[in-house]
Order: C-alpha cells, then structure tokens, then sequence
C-alpha cells in the first residue's frame, strides 16, 4: 500500500502563556511543531505498512523550515517525505492548499490512500482533507476513530459522529482523516531518528507539481480576510466564591439564576 | 464558479441553508441558520431556500417555512439514509449549479465539515469554517463572513468577492434560532437522485447510535466537564447527572480521556473538539492551554476546584474554591426537576 500522510507544521501551544489582561492566549514566540492530529495520522499510516507493506511518504507545503516536521515523521517510521515551498503557494486557502497538495499526490503517483489529521490546530478547519479528495475526486472518510480492515484495494473504517459511529467501506484510492481515538503515536527510536537525519527532503515548486498558478497562493484563494480585530473581550473580573459547599452551591445556583440560566 | 463582473456575479441569488439531519430527524441547528438566513436574503432582497436531504424526510420539509424558508429543496432518497458524502457531494453540486445560491451555509458538523469543503472544490467557490458572524458589505453585497481564528485569539473577517456561491459552515448553538411563525409557508421544490449518483461510493456497513445524549457536546446549551479530579470513571457519575437535570453534556479534559475514564467523544480542547456553549463548568480541570483553546468561546466559564490558583480558575467569569465531588451534587439537589 502506497500511502500519503499529509501533514503541517504549526506553532506550539504547549509553552503558551496566558495573558492576565485579556485572559487569552499569547500566541507570539511559539516553536513551530508537528500538527498534534497529524502525529495519529502518521502513526497510523506506519502501522498500515507494518501489515501491509508499502511505503510511507510525508507531504508538506510550508516555509523550509517545515522539512523539521517531515523529518519528525521519518523518526517515527514514515519512509521519505517532500516538501512544497516556494513563494508562489503564500497566502493559500484551504481551496488552493488542497490543490496545490492534490497535485503533489498525482506527481507521487500510484498512491492507494492519503490520511489526514482531521484538521490543524491553527486554522481549526479541517477543509483541506475533503478538499483532496474533492480535487482528486477520490472517495473520503473524515473524523475516522478506527480502521477495522484493510487490503490491497479498500479500507474499512469506523467514523465518529455527533450520534455514534458508523463503519464504511472504500474502494481505494481514498482520502481519510484521523481523529485523536485511532491510536497512540509511538516514540521515534534512535534508529528513527538517525535515518530522520540522513534523509533528503526535496523541495517542489509550482512548476514540479504542474500548477495552474492562478490556483495556488493569495490569487488562486477564492477567501481572503480583510480585517482582523480582537475578539469581544471576556469578563476579565473572576467572582470567586469559597465556603461550605452548601453555600458555595447556593451561591452558584444564585450566579446562574441572575443571568436567567436557571 | 469564479464570476468576473457583476453580470456574472448577479446570475446568483437567494440563502441556502443546508439542513442537518440526524437519525432521521431536522436538528435545530438547522433553524439557526434559517434565522440567520433570513436576516442575510433581506439586506439582499433574495429569497431563503433550505436544502433538505436524507431519506424519508419529505414530510418534515413544511416544518421549515415557519423558520424563515421561502423555498425547501427536497432529494429524498433511500441511498441517503446515512450520510455517505460522495452522494450528498454530487446532488447539492448539481442543485447548486441548476439554481445559482449566491450565499450556502451550513452547520458545522462532523457532516458539515466533511460534505461542504468536497462541494466547495467541485464548485469552484470558497467557503469559511466555524464562523461567528455573517453579515452583508452594504458597499457592495459580499457576504462578510467572521470566524475566530489561532484558537480564539483572533477574529478574522473573511470575504469571498470573486467566486459564488460564498459558502460558511456555522457551528450549533451560535446563532439564535427564530421563534416559529406556523402561519408562513412557501413553495417545496423536490430533485431526484440519479442512478450516477450511487456509482463509486463509499459503502456504510454498520450504523451505530449512542443512547447517551450527554455526548453531543455541539449541540449542549451547557456543558460540565470533569478533570483528573474526577479520580476514576465513576467520578463522571456526578457530572452526568448533572447533566441529565439540565439537559446539558458532559466534557472531559484530556487527562480524563487518556485515563480511559471516559470516551474520547467527550474530550474537549485541542485534540478534542472546540466547543462554544452558553455554560461551561470546569470541575477540576487546571486548564492546560491546550484545554482553554477548546472552551474559552463559551459565554460563561465557571470552574470548580480545591485549588484556587490554577489557570482555569483564574481565567473563569466564576470561580468556587471547594470539594467538587460535594458542590456539584449540592448543585443538582438544588435544581428542580424538569
């Protein structure tokens, strides 16, 4: 099975700060890391291989920099990774992030099945998997806790709903994405991480993927954003309550009363 | 479609709301959107239009004009029965070209999030998730569509001038549903499912409905959530009736999940899923970053905790120093049944 695994690297939030005037997070000054959701996408996409066999292949569209993510992946199992990078990709939307990605997998070619984290953390979309696979026009599955079976032409996968679950079946080529229930990302061994050292990453442009420029970047991006402001602020004033429980219970239900939530 | 000029632009009208079914049944998100909806085709003179698909929901499509709908779309069919997106994907597309939307909002839901970016592709138009706000640019009529962005830090407005349909997916619970007016009605419009529709698709196996509505934390008016506090599976016990006496959901923090406490549909934050109810109680949770990014929307925070210092209860609009595992019974006691 030749498998994708599409990946962003995004700022950490682990070491973030919270503002004590606005009560939010300071953003400024983060290390860039491995979208969390992508680390299950990784994992699951070696697990595949493990009983499978096949390949492993991370793709990336980012600043250089971004090759750190990929070799991340390598020392946990993927086999080689490419990166897109180049100023023409800039200012992509989901739209043009998951042609541009679209194009990379068509270039890699042979590929049975792309797997997602189900969104990043920073954009908090999720469009650009079903953006894929619209592109590709391969079938998809998204939000996907479990895969119950595999072969060399199509998955079986569990998918979470706001109700339950259910269980589907794909004909591959396929698109999935991956929530964080489908596994637990293993440790990069020292092997792992000597052959993340060793490996090349290739950087493709727009030309390398057969890009229509007018659909990458800022001008291939049917949204742009306009403005941003801060976001209506919070009641920076804690009321604290302290007491017996009785009475922290009834102040409470008093609190709750008095904003006509009860 | 990108359009050019306004000509192009102008061969596009009206609000489409795409309904969100659930076992069969119209969910009240659906309703939300309509009001919004209305308020959107009225700065814009154009009609609201509700596209209803699913199988056997015909009859329910008269229900929605009371909302604000002028037109229901209807593809009733027995192969939508569960939500298979390649089918859903290739009908709306087909409606959308047949009809021209000039705006389509959808909820954003585990089946929202998954069918409208495939339609945005085929469709050549750009869509916004999780938005806040829509309104209209008086200027010039673009949907201006406002979402928060890096976790809440931000709030970006969006705006798609080139291409049509504008498309939004709004999450449950953000915006206020209209009250009912059972004296409008409308006109209902039924499309056909083709044979073509069905080749090359997914096929759904199994089907599983979790008895448990304290799960869906989208669509909660307020939710409890409980921490490594909670000290085994049974502390949620609490939580959950809670829950049950106000009709809300119970989260978790991460911590609570990876202990296999509780299941992952119920982690809030990061990993989990971001929620914006009108309550959210922290029972016990510290509030690690990667919690307060899924919760800090909610339009009230109280926390509950032996330790008055930890970021929760630092960043709460309330905060109780306490014994949880005391308060919250104390608290449900105290609510009458309903």
């Amino acid at each position: 099975m030749k498998i994708v695994v599409c990946i962003k690297q995004v700022p950490a939030t682990n070491d973030a700060k919270i503002d004590p005037e606005t009560k939010r997070i300071i953003r400024e000054g983060l290390k860039a890391i491995l979208n969390p959701f992508d680390t299950y996408a990784v994992e699951e996409a070696v697990q595949l291989r493990e009983r499978f066999g096949g390949e492993v292949i991370v793709l990336s569209m980012g600043p250089e920099k971004a090759a750190l993510s990929i070799r991340e992946a390598v020392s946990v199992g993927a086999d080689r990774g490419v990166l897109l990078s180049d100023r023409a990709f800039g200012g992509s939307d989901t739209w043009a992030t998951s042609y541009a990605l679209a194009n990379a997998i068509r270039k890699i070619g042979d590929v049975d099945l792309v797997i997602c984290g189900k969104q990043a953390v920073d954009g908090d979309t999720a469009q650009v998997g079903p953006g894929i696979a619209a592109h590709l026009d391969w079938k998809q599955a998204t939000y996907v806790m479990a895969v119950e079976d595999a072969s060399d032409d199509s998955i079986v996968v569990k998918r979470m709903h706001e109700d339950g679950y259910d269980i589907c079946e794909l004909k591959l080529p396929a698109v999935v994405t991956v929530v964080k229930d489908i596994n637990t990302p293993r440790i990069p061994t020292l092997r792992g991480r000597l052959a993340s050292e060793k490996i090349e990453v290739p950087v493709w442009k727009p030309a390398d993927i057969g890009a229509d420029l007018s659909k990458i970047g800022l001008d291939g991006s049917p949204t742009r954003v306009v403005r941003t402001a801060p976001p209506p602020p919070r009641n920076t004033v804690t009321k604290k309550i302290s007491g017996t429980s009785a009475e922290c219970a009834d102040a409470l239900i008093k609190e709750l009363r008095l904003r006509s939530i009860l | 479609m990108r359009v050019n000029d306004d000509k192009q632009k102008n061969d596009y009208s009206n609000v489409w709301v795409i309904a969100e079914v659930l076992s069969g049944k119209i969910q009240p998100v659906t309703h939300e959107l309509a009001g919004t909806a209305r308020m959107l085709a009225d700065k814009r003179g154009s009609e609201v239009w509700i596209v209803l698909l699913g199988n056997n929901v015909s009859e329910q499509a008269g229900t929605l004009f009371a909302y604000g709908a002028d037109k229901v779309l209807v593809a009733d069919d027995g192969s939508m029965a569960n939500f298979n997106d390649e089918i859903e994907t290739r009908v709306l597309v087909r409606m959308i070209d047949k009809y021209k939307p000039e705006i389509v909002i959808c909820g954003a839901t585990t089946r929202g999030r998954a069918l409208i970016p495939r339609v945005a592709v085929v469709t050549d138009s750009g869509l916004t998730a999780d938005c806040t706000e829509l309104d209209i640019d008086p200027e010039n009529g673009d949907l201006l569509q406002t979402r928060p962005a890096f976790g809440g830090n931000i709030m970006a407005t969006i705006r798609c001038s080139d291409h049509r349909p504008q498309m939004s997916t709004v999450r449950p619970r953000v915006m206020k549903a209209p009250d009912p007016d059972p004296g409008r009605t409308g006109e209902i419009i039924t499309e056909n499912v083709t044979v073509s529709d069905k080749i090359d698709i997914k096929r759904i196996l199994e089907v599983f409905h979790s008895s448990e509505a304290a799960v869906n934390l989208a669509d909660a008016q307020i939710i409890i959530a409980g921490g490594r506090a909670m000290k085994g599976p049974e502390g949620f016990d609490i939580l959950r009736a809670f829950a049950a006496r106000v009709g809300g959901a119970v989260g978790a923090s991460r911590a609570a999940v990876d202990a296999g406490w509780i299941p992952y549909a119920h982690q809030v934050g990061q990993t989990g899923q971001t929620v914006q109810t009108k309550v959210y109680i922290a029972c016990g949770i510290s509030g690690q970053i990667q919690h307060l990014v899924g919760m800090q929307s909610c339009d009230l925070i109280i926390a509950i905790d032996k330790n008055p210092d930890t970021p929760m209860m630092q960043m709460a609009d309330i905060a109780v120093t306490g014994d949880l595992f005391e308060i919250v019974p104390a608290l449900t006691a105290a609510i009458p049944k309903l």
